[in-house]
């Protein structure tokens, strides 16, 4: 077949014909589909929205801050994330059978995928780039400490480390610690503080009053 | 070796940075959200399962080569092909050229939430009591084998500890080839960091899998 974009010797990246090239062969693949009927060329509107705009980190973000506050939601998460994220009603795809982890001043957890790009798409939405690129997957289950120190992540010395390798169908949110300085703060505020790489354990919770 | 996977990449020395993206960042290409609309859409309409998806992906030859979106394409491109639903002279030409192969069902845009919320859990009643519990030492099964698996390298041949029983599911080895989903009890396995990398491991350091059973025997305690 000739449509190997790789045939070329150029990096797809940089070159915006290329780009264009990539363009118009999707878009030839979506009518030859819709020409057959096997797609409903609305449906795929209705995919792209609902990852562009509904189902992304800020769900994860709500289950963790209401994990934070709620101390009965928090036991029913570490029991039973399926069921407990389900009441929030994120659900489905990719997410259907959770667990959650939680850190802790002695243990630091970090999920990765080292097989392919498994990750829990109701709550975290689509992975970032650099979750499915070689270099993490390659280095996450061998030197955790070296991948933190790339996202400018340091943890004390005696922190021990948990690497989830997402082999299977089961899909893992990691719960960071609560920030300091936030007892009064309400779950919607608090929700506020909790990054996406905070709940794949490549980052921390922010801290009150420091930026994005 | 006549099946290999180019996706394995757990513990290799892979070049390169990582580089952190913000929140907001999804796609990269214009055409990137239609790649994963069109792989979602043709996956709805029940043609092949996720575990046949993922062979065909981590058996790409220019998978390395490949950015994310263009391993999604090219192995739509296959498991349709494969299946004569679409022609590679029809998707060079961007218009149907023989009739259409019947499908199970089509996902419709109305559809489309249901679907995503229902999702596809993978658990299933098996009448088997599981082998192993929480505590017992095993290891894992070491060598190639001539079909998609999801038993990483750096994991196999190597003692852990059984952490939890996920009850049993579809497994994936045996749903890949075809042969049905064979479910089987499914167990984190947790091992040590130097038992993975050696003496050098950084020190408090534990790694898991997910595994099912038959990649798993008894070690001695």
């Amino acid at each position: 077949m000739a449509h190997d974009p790789h045939d070329h010797d150029h990096h797809h990246d940089d070159d915006h014909s290329e780009l264009g090239a990539m363009d118009l062969r999707v878009r030839a693949l979506q009518s030859v589909l819709t020409q057959k009927g096997y797609i409903d060329p609305a449906a795929l509107d209705v995919l792209i929205d609902t990852y562009q705009t509904k189902i992304g980190p800020r769900n994860g973000a709500r289950v963790v801050a209401k994990a934070w506050v709620d101390p009965k939601f928090r036991d029913w998460l570490m029991r039973d994330a399926t069921a407990a994220i389900a009441s929030l009603s994120f659900t489905g795809r990719q997410g259907e059978h959770m667990v959650a982890v939680e850190n802790t001043d002695d243990q630091h957890h970090m999920v990765v995928c080292t097989l392919c790009s498994c990750y829990p798409w109701p709550v975290l939405g689509l992975p970032p780039t650099w979750y499915k690129s070689a270099p993490y997957r390659s280095r996450a289950v061998k030197d955790p400490r070296g991948v933190l120190a790339e996202f400018g992540v340091s943890l004390p010395d005696d922190t021990a480390i948990r690497v989830w390798d997402s082999t299977a169908e089961v899909r893992y949110l990691v719960i960071p610690q609560r920030p300091a300085g936030t007892e009064d703060w309400s779950e919607e505020r608090l929700a506020e503080l909790v990054t996406r790489d905070s709940m794949i354990g490549t980052g921390l919770a922010r801290a009150p009053g420091a930026g994005e | 070796m006549n099946y290999t996977s180019h996706a394995d990449l757990g513990g290799r020395d892979m070049p390169g940075r990582i580089v952190p993206e913000p929140e907001g960042e999804r796609f990269h290409n214009a055409w990137e959200p239609r790649v994963l609309a069109l792989t979602l859409a043709m996956g709805g309409t029940g043609s092949w399962n996720i575990d046949q998806s993922r062979s065909i992906r981590e058996t790409l030859p220019a998978y390395a080569r490949m950015s994310y979106y263009e391993i999604w394409l090219a192995a739509l491109e296959r498991l349709m092909v494969d299946r004569q639903q679409v022609l590679p002279d029809e998707i060079e030409a961007g218009r149907m050229l023989y009739p259409p192969r019947e499908t199970k069902r089509v996902l419709h845009a109305t559809e489309v939430a249901a679907a995503l919320a229902r999702g596809s859990p993978t658990v299933r009643e098996v009448a088997a009591q599981p082998r192993f519990q929480a505590g017992d030492r095993v290891r894992t099964r070491a060598g190639h084998v001539e079909h998609h698996t999801r038993l990483p390298a750096y994991a196999s041949g190597k003692v852990g500890t059984i952490e939890h029983l996920h009850g049993a599911h579809v497994f994936a080895d045996a749903n890949a080839q075809g042969f049905g989903e064979q479910p089987q009890w499914l167990y984190t396995v947790v091992f040590d960091g130097r038992e993975l990398w050696g003496a050098d491991s950084a020190s408090g350091l534990r790694v898991s899998v997910d595994a099912w059973e038959s990649y798993l025997e008894r070690a001695a305690s």
